[in-house]
C-alpha cells in the first residue's frame, strides 16, 4: 500500500490534533501549524509528482479489496488539485500569522483550519461515494466553526444562510446516494460505472443524477444555486473566506466532474446539456452581479460564481479540450481567486476598508501591493500571458471545436465585463485620490505595522503572483498535465482498472 | 410494506420542504429534523426491506446461510444519523446565537451581512430574498 496517497488527509488531521492540545501555547501552536501545512504541501507535491511519473494510485483501505472496502484513488485531476490545495493550505496558513488574533486562535482557529483541509483532501482522494459524503460533513462542520468564529452580527447571519443550504444540499446528496445503492447495489465509484450501464430504468437513474447534479450545484455555487455564497463569503476574517472562496466550492465543481465523466455518462445528451446551459448563465449571471456592488470581497465572490461557470462549462462540452480547459481554470482559479482575496486583507490593512467608495490611493501609496493586484486582477480576466488567458483560451477553442458556438461567445463576452469590475476596483481602490480619512479606519481592524506582520501578509501574494506568473509564461508543462487528467478523465475505463484491477 | 415506507417518506420531505421554506428559523430546525429522518427512511427503503436472517456467520459456517438481510444500509443510516446529529447540535446553537445577535428569527429580516448599498439597494436586497427561498424550491 502506498503511504503518499493516504498522507494528505492523515497529515492536515495530526496537526489539527495537536494544535487542539497546543491551545494554551499559541507561539509554539503557530509554529506548528506553518510547519504542519508546509510538510502537507510538500506530501501533495510528492504524490502530483509520483502520479505524473507512473500515473494513478490508489490504495485500498484495510485491504479490503474494492469495492467492498474504501478506496483512496490519485488521478492526475485528484492529483493536481490536491496539489493547489498544498498551496493554498500553505498560503492562508501564513497569512493566518499576520491576521488572526490571539482570540480566534485561543478558540482553536488552527484546528478547524487544518480539518476544513483534510477535508478538501479527502474529498479529492476518495473513490467511495458515501466516503465522499463524509468527506464533504468533515468539511462543512470545519467551514462552520470558521465561518461564524469571532461572532460578529454580519457573520452569525451570513453564517445562518450558509448553514442552511449547505444542510439542504447535503440531504440532497445522501438521499441521491441511498438511491443509487438501492438501483445498483454498490457506492464504489469505479463499480458504480459499470453497475450503472446495467440498471434497466434509465429514466429513473436520470432522476438521480439530476439529485446529485443539485446537490454538487448548490455546493459550486452555481446557477441558480448560488445566492447564500455572495451571502456570506465576505463576512468572516480574510484567512477564511480566502480557503473557503479557493477551496470549497471547488470541491462541488471536482465532485461535479467526477460523477460527470465516470459514473453519470449514460445520457450526456441530457444531463450534460442542462450542465451546459448553467454554466452559461453561471458566467453570466455571476458577472453580471459584480457590477451592483462597490464592497472588494462581494464583488470577489460573484467573481467566483462566474468562474465556476466556465468550469462546469469545460465539463458539458465534454471533450478532451474542454476538460483540460476545465482541470486548468480549476487550478488557475484556485490559485488567483484565493490571491485576490488576500489583497483584498492587505488593501483593508493598509487603507482601512473593504467598502470600495471609503479605498483610495493605494496606487500612490502601496506600489507593491499595486503590482501584485494588478497581475492577478488582469489573470482573473484572462489577459495574456497570465495563466488566466490559457484557462479561458483551452475552454473557448473547445466551445468552437464543439460547435457550442452560443456558449464560446458567451465566454468571451464574460472575459470582458470581468476586466469591467476589475477595471472599477482599480479605479476605485488603487487609482482615485485617498479619501478625506474623517472616519477612520474600521472599528475592529487591528493596526499591526510590524515588520514581522508585514512579511506573513505579502509572501503567500507574492508566491501565489509568482505561481499565475509561471503558469501563464511557461504554460506547456501545466496544460499537458491538465491534458493527461482530462484524457484519464474520458477515458474512464482507466480509473476503473486502476481501482477494481485486474481481478474482474 | 415498501409502498406504505415510501409514501409516508415523500409526506415527510413534503411536510420538511413547508417548514423550511416558511422563512422561520425555529420552523427551518423542525423542517431540518424531519427531512433528516425522511432521508434515513430513505436509505432504508432503498435498501430492501426483507424478512430473512441477520448476517452472521454460524461458529463452524465459512460462509452465511442464504437468504441474508443487506447490513450495509443501516450501515450507511447510523453514519448519517451520528452526523446528522451532530449537525442539528450545531444549528441550534447557531441559531439561538443568530437569534441572541440579530433580534430576529423570520430570514426575511435578517439583512445584516447584505446590506443595500445605496447604489445598489434593490438588486442587493432581490439577492437576499432569493437566497433565502430560491435554492430550496430549486431542489423540491
Amino acid at each position: 500500500m502506498s503511504w503518499l496517497v493516504v498522507l494528505p488527509v492523515i497529515v492536515p488531521f495530526a496537526v489539527a490534533a495537536v494544535t487542539l492540545c497546543l491551545r494554551n501555547h499559541l507561539r509554539l501552536q503557530g509554529s506548528v501549524a506553518i510547519s504542519g501545512a508546509l510538510a502537507h504541501f510538500v506530501v501533495c507535491m510528492l504524490l502530483l509528482a509520483r502520479v505524473a511519473k507512473t500515473g494513478m494510485v490508489t490504495v485500498q483501505i484495510g485491504s479490503w479489496s474494492a469495492p467492498f472496502g474504501i478506496t483512496l484513488a490519485a488521478d492526475h485531476f485528484s492529483a493536481i488539485l490536491l496539489a493547489v490545495t498544498g498551496i493554498l493550505g500553505l498560503s492562508v496558513a501564513a497569512y493566518s500569522r499576520a491576521e488572526i488574533r490571539a482570540g480566534m486562535l485561543a478558540a482553536g482557529y488552527q484546528p478547524l483550519l487544518h480539518i476544513l483541509i483534510g477535508g478538501v483532501c479527502g474529498a479529492f482522494l476518495t473513490g467511495d461515494l458515501f466516503n465522499l459524503y463524509v468527506w464533504f460533513e468533515v468539511m462543512l462542520m470545519a467551514s462552520f466553526g470558521l465561518l461564524v468564529m469571532g461572532g460578529e452580527k454580519q457573520q452569525l447571519d451570513g453564517g445562518v444562510k450558509y448553514v442552511m443550504i449547505n444542510l439542504f444540499a447535503t440531504l440532497l446528496f445522501i438521499s441521491g446516494i441511498g438511491l443509487l445503492y438501492g438501483m445498483t447495489g454498490t457506492l464504489n465509484m469505479a463499480d458504480l460505472h459499470s453497475a450503472v450501464q446495467q440498471v434497466e430504468h434509465k429514466g429513473l437513474l436520470t432522476a438521480v443524477a439530476a439529485l446529485f447534479m443539485t446537490a454538487f450545484g448548490i455546493k459550486a455555487g452555481i446557477f441558480p444555486l448560488f445566492f447564500w455564497l455572495p451571502a456570506s463569503y465576505h463576512t468572516p476574517p480574510v484567512a477564511v473566506s480566502t480557503i473557503m472562496a479557493g477551496l470549497l466550492t471547488k470541491v462541488g465543481v471536482y465532485a461535479l466532474i467526477r460523477m460527470f465523466t465516470l459514473v453519470f455518462i449514460f445520457d450526456i445528451a441530457f444531463t450534460h446539456g442542462i450542465l451546459l446551459a448553467a454554466g452559461v448563465l453561471t458566467m453570466i449571471v455571476g458577472v453580471l452581479g459584480t457590477a451592483a456592488f462597490y464592497e472588494f470581497r462581494r464583488i470577489l465572490s460573484f467573481h467566483i460564481i462566474s468562474q465556476v461557470g466556465y468550469m462546469v462549462l469545460g465539463l458539458a462540452l465534454f471533450t478532451p479540450l474542454a476538460l483540460t480547459g476545465a482541470v486548468f481554470f480549476l487550478a488557475h482559479n484556485m490559485i488567483v481567486k484565493a490571491n485576490l482575496f488576500l489583497i483584498s486583507g492587505v488593501c483593508r490593512q493598509k487603507a482601512g476598508s473593504f467598502e470600495l467608495g471609503r479605498l483610495g490611493g493605494l496606487y500612490k501609496n502601496h506600489g507593491f501591493i499595486t503590482i501584485l493586484f494588478f497581475i492577478s486582477a488582469f489573470s482573473l480576466a484572462g489577459f495574456p500571458p497570465l495563466s488566466g488567458f490559457w484557462a479561458k483560451f483551452l475552454v473557448i477553442r473547445a466551445g468552437l471545436e464543439a460547435k457550442a458556438y452560443v456558449a464560446a461567445a458567451a465566454a468571451i463576452v464574460v472575459g470582458l465585463l470581468t476586466t469591467y469590475s476589475m477595471t472599477k476596483i482599480w479605479a476605485e481602490a488603487f487609482w482615485k485620490p485617498a479619501p478625506a480619512a474623517e472616519s477612520g479606519p474600521e472599528p475592529g481592524l487591528d493596526k499591526q505595522g510590524s515588520g514581522q506582520g508585514d512579511f506573513w501578509l505579502y509572501a503567500p501574494i507574492v508566491v501565489l503572483v509568482a505561481l499565475t506568473l509561471a503558469m501563464g509564461l511557461l504554460p506547456g508543462p501545466f496544460v499537458s498535465l491538465a491534458g493527461s487528467a482530462a484524457h484519464e478523465l474520458m477515458n474512464p475505463g482507466i480509473y476503473v482498472e486502476a481501482v477494481l484491477g485486474g481481478g474482474r | 410494506m415498501e409502498t406504505l415506507l415510501s409514501v409516508i417518506c415523500g409526506l415527510m420531505v413534503a411536510a420538511s420542504l413547508y417548514l423550511m421554506l416558511s422563512g422561520n428559523l425555529i420552523r427551518f430546525i423542525f423542517g431540518l429534523v424531519l427531512a433528516t429522518n425522511a432521508v434515513n427512511l430513505l436509505i432504508f427503503v432503498a435498501g430492501r426491506l426483507s424478512q430473512t436472517r441477520p448476517p452472521l456467520i454460524d461458529p463452524d459456517a465459512v460462509i452465511p446461510a442464504q437468504p441474508l438481510a443487506n447490513a450495509l444500509p443501516q450501515a450507511l443510516i447510523l453514519t448519517a444519523i451520528v452526523i446528522g446529529f451532530a449537525l442539528l447540535t450545531f444549528v441550534f446553537i447557531l441559531f439561538y446565537r443568530a437569534y441572541q445577535a440579530l433580534d430576529t428569527v423570520e430570514t426575511e429580516l435578517m439583512r445584516v451581512s447584505e446590506p443595500s448599498q445605496g447604489r445598489d439597494a434593490e438588486e442587493g436586497g432581490q439577492a437576499g430574498i432569493d437566497g433565502a427561498h430560491g435554492p430550496g424550491g430549486e431542489g423540491a
